[in-house]
């Protein structure tokens, strides 16, 4: 009886285990009681910039200072321009072992990172330390408090029941417009933005005089609408409209009929050519800039390079043109409960063999969220900080007073890019996080491309090429092996449900009456065994 | 005490096999105090690196075409042309980006569908058919969404085209995508676009006091080649001649292949 016993205790402690867990690596980080300062660690950050040096300056100068406060930490600063290529990198480095040990990087990809067992740090714990965690005792520097942190964006972070990131930045979507051109089409800016009154005045933009230039701008080249993230573009309109896209499992809904019709509808406005993307056509901020575009959305991280004035322009001198620009949300189907994208830079920890490292990976982390490099690097593009802590302080509440004092640290445009997410945070969203729901993003951006593409091509887009289109899109981006988490609502856990407290009860008892069991055999079996005292 | 034991064990078991089923009822809840948000993930501003794609085809069966048809087809028109390799960018995820050339005109085949084998036969001079979709970016024309064939037979490495003179000038877009040099420019700034080494190096070079844009393209040349190292070591003032292919980017901004000092 004892053997089997045995073997139904340990299965049943196995199931009970892998009930509440995934997979876990002999690596699984512990945190320290105690930092050890007496040994000198070098970690690397794997950061991202918008090809802005300020914000290069800006990490290095972080790095400086942190350093200052933690002489045995040496960070080795890696830069990046592009967050694919981030992405590429670590999933390159996570087969040699050699990931960095702090990233930017997207919970998209972190989901991916996750595959690899303990490949990245769960932070609950270490958010929760009282000498190193958020606003803890021992960082030596003054960090946010969990609760100083926006809940929007610290959200974002949460999957697969823990926070496996912090967010750094945050940006959302903008329509950079061309007002003057809009009044001249004789129409007037609504106050925000609808679907229908983009494409109305995309529409009436592309008449042209008697020479064949576009009566608007008076050139031979416009388009009136230019969408940079069409990913984005299809994400935010399904959301306005309440249509399906995944859920948080990882089931896969975006085919259905909604998709469908927006595709059709696209396709209409691409056969106009009153549309066109990043992809097939540039950069919206070039195009607007040389009066050859009246819609561009774009992010407001992007809002340095937007108008005739904007500190950073890639077109030459003769092609700008002088124009009002008004920096609004994007459009929408329900204006009067908008929604946009949330998006922008997070922050995760690699986890090491070392868990000492790991610590001071994350106290670097964490200095990033400092009021000093959230402010600093916020005014380096439309982003707002992600803490409270930095958004209320005097510093940068000056900084948002002070738009249009110049053309570049207070860019008019870069700080009302700024303010719009500051007063629209409560209408963004995020998309769900899963193993694919980066594959899954990349689909709903290719199928707008695909039928820009295919539209100009003279090919006809119509019901049976939607259902042949998302029959590829599956098939490219693997989303039907996409395996769909039972566990995954379960894991984005609340209060610990009744059946787990019981369960876990249940186990200690029954480890408790096997020990009473095994100490009385052990104390029968020694005074059975036991030599008569003398 | 066995008895009690068995049922207890049972007891662990029924829960745990409960505690990973998928109950609804559990719904999804946030760490935050909204018990309605979403686990969620930001979105990304850029495109991240997609799945392996397949280019689609052109419907239709085209000739091969000269390099004045090709230039006189729409923007998004199915093309065919048959044109000799001159270099080729990085291979990633069954995709390469190639440099070419023929007697008449240069192309630049964009993200080009290939194999990573074939993309180790693309060496200079190779043969190729290629079929696409003419296409231009901020002023770069290009052929992209194309399949090619290797063509057996003959080679073609162009002399590179000394087209110093028609800097500035309209006719310079004529050569665009060809193998060019120009002789005697000023170094005026070079600069990482990192900030460091690492990534591509933006040069402005000067002549006759007009400032022009080339870049060291890294997905070309890489970091540790030659003409990177030297690039690097360049100093504002400095007289160079430089080679490479006229790439278009609001203008000329050639890809420097080569680059020396001028004694």
């Amino acid at each position: 009886m004892k053997k089997p016993l045995s073997v139904l205790l340990a299965l049943a402690l196995v199931l009970s285990l892998t009930a509440c867990h995934g997979a876990k690596d002999v690596h699984e980080f512990q945190l320290p009681e105690q930092f050890d300062t007496s040994r000198d660690y070098t970690i690397t950050f794997w950061a991202k910039n918008d090809t802005n040096m300020t914000q290069v300056e800006i990490y290095k100068q972080a790095i400086a200072d942190f350093e200052a406060l933690w002489p045995n930490i040496t960070v080795e600063l890696r830069l990046y321009t592009d967050y694919g290529k981030i992405y590429n990198d670590v999933i390159t480095n996570i087969a040699t072992d050699t990931t960095p040990n702090v990233c930017i990087t997207y919970p998209d990809h972190i989901a991916t990172y996750l595959t690899g067992a303990d490949t990245v740090v769960p932070l609950d714990q270490l958010f929760a330390d009282e000498r190193y965690g958020l606003g803890g005792s021992d960082t030596r520097f003054d960090s946010p408090t969990k609760e100083e942190i926006i809940p929007q964006f610290l959200n974002e972070c949460y999957f697969d029941g823990c926070y496996y990131a912090i967010p750094f930045m945050r940006s959302t979507e903008a329509c950079y417009v061309n007002r003057t051109y809009v009044e001249k089409l004789g129409f007037t800016l609504p106050q925000t933005l609808t679907w229908d009154f983009v494409w109305q005045v995309s529409e009436a933009a592309m008449a042209k005089d008697a020479s064949g230039n576009y009566a608007v701008n008076g050139q031979k080249v416009l388009i009136p609408f230019i969408y940079k993230s069409t990913d984005n573009m299809m994400i935010q309109m399904l959301r306005q409209l309440d249509a399906p896209y995944s859920t948080a499992a990882g089931e896969v809904q975006i085919f259905n009929d909604t998709t469908k019709d927006l595709l059709l509808q696209i396709a209409d406005h691409s056969a106009t050519r009153s549309f066109n993307t990043f992809k097939l056509a540039g950069y919206p901020a070039n195009f607007l800039n040389a009066g050859q575009c009246i819609f561009a959305i774009d992010s407001t991280a992007g809002a340095t390079w937007m108008g005739p004035d904007a500190p950073l322009i890639d077109i030459a001198d003769e092609k700008l043109v002088d124009f009002d620009i008004e920096v609004m949300t994007i459009p929408q189907y329900h204006p009067e409960d908008p929604k946009m994208i949330s998006q922008g830079p997070s922050l995760c920890v690699f986890n090491k063999a070392d868990s000492q490292e790991v610590l001071a990976s994350w106290l670097f982390a964490q200095y990033l969220l400092t009021n000093e490099v959230q402010i600093a690097y916020a005014q380096t593009e439309g982003y707002v900080p992600v803490a409270s802590k930095a958004q209320e302080s005097p510093e940068y509440q000056d900084y948002l007073s002070r738009a249009g004092e110049d053309n570049e640290l207070y860019y008019d445009v870069k700080l009302q890019a700024s303010r719009l997410l500051l007063e629209n945070t409560d209408h963004t969203f995020v998309t769900a996080v899963f193993n694919g729901s980066a594959s899954l993003r990349n689909a709903a951006g290719q199928m707008i491309e695909e039928v820009n593409k295919s539209t100009r091509r003279k090919q006809t887009v119509d019901e049976a090429y939607i259902q042949d289109l998302f029959a590829d899109m599956t098939s490219l981006y693997r989303l039907d092996q996409i395996a769909v988490d039972g566990t995954a609502d379960k894991l984005l856990l609340g209060p610990m449900p009744a059946e787990a407290k019981i369960l876990l009860g249940t186990l200690a008892a029954a480890w408790l009456a096997i020990a009473a069991y095994a100490l009385t055999e052990t104390i029968r079996k020694k005074r059975k065994t036991s030599p008569p005292s003398c | 005490m066995k008895k009690f034991l068995a049922l207890l064990l049972a007891l662990s078991m029924l829960l745990a096999f409960a505690a990973c089923s998928d109950s609804a009822s559990n719904g999804t809840t946030d760490p935050s105090t909204d018990p309605t948000t979403e686990s969620t993930t930001a979105a990304t501003d850029e495109a991240t690196t997609a799945p392996t794609t397949e280019a689609t085809e052109p419907e239709d069966q085209l000739s091969v075409m000269t390099f004045e048809e090709y230039m006189a087809a729409e923007l998004q028109a199915p093309v065919c042309v048959e044109t000799y390799v001159q270099a080729t960018q990085s291979w990633w995820d069954n995709k390469i980006t190639v440099y070419c050339q023929s007697e008449d005109g240069a192309y630049f085949l964009y993200e080009l569908a290939c194999s990573e084998e074939d993309a180790a036969k693309l060496v200079p001079g190779t043969k190729i058919r290629v079929n696409g979709y003419k296409t231009e970016f901020e002023g770069e024309v290009e052929i992209m969404d194309a399949t090619f064939e290797f063509i057996e037979g003959d080679s073609y490495i162009p002399q590179v085209l000394d087209v110093t003179a028609l800097l500035g000038t309209d006719e310079l877009i004529a050569h665009q995508n060809e193998f060019v040099c120009f002789k005697g420019m000023t170094v005026e700034e070079i600069s990482y676009k990192n900030g460091e080494p690492g990534d591509d190096i933006y040069v402005t070079v000067s002549k006759d006091g007009q400032s022009y844009s080339f870049c060291v393209e890294i997905y070309l040349t890489g970091t540790e080649t030659q003409v990177y190292q030297t690039v690097g070591t360049l100093s504002a003032g400095d007289v160079v001649d430089i080679e490479g292919f006229l790439y278009w980017y609001q203008g000329a901004n050639p890809h420097i292949t080569s680059i020396t000092v001028a004694g």
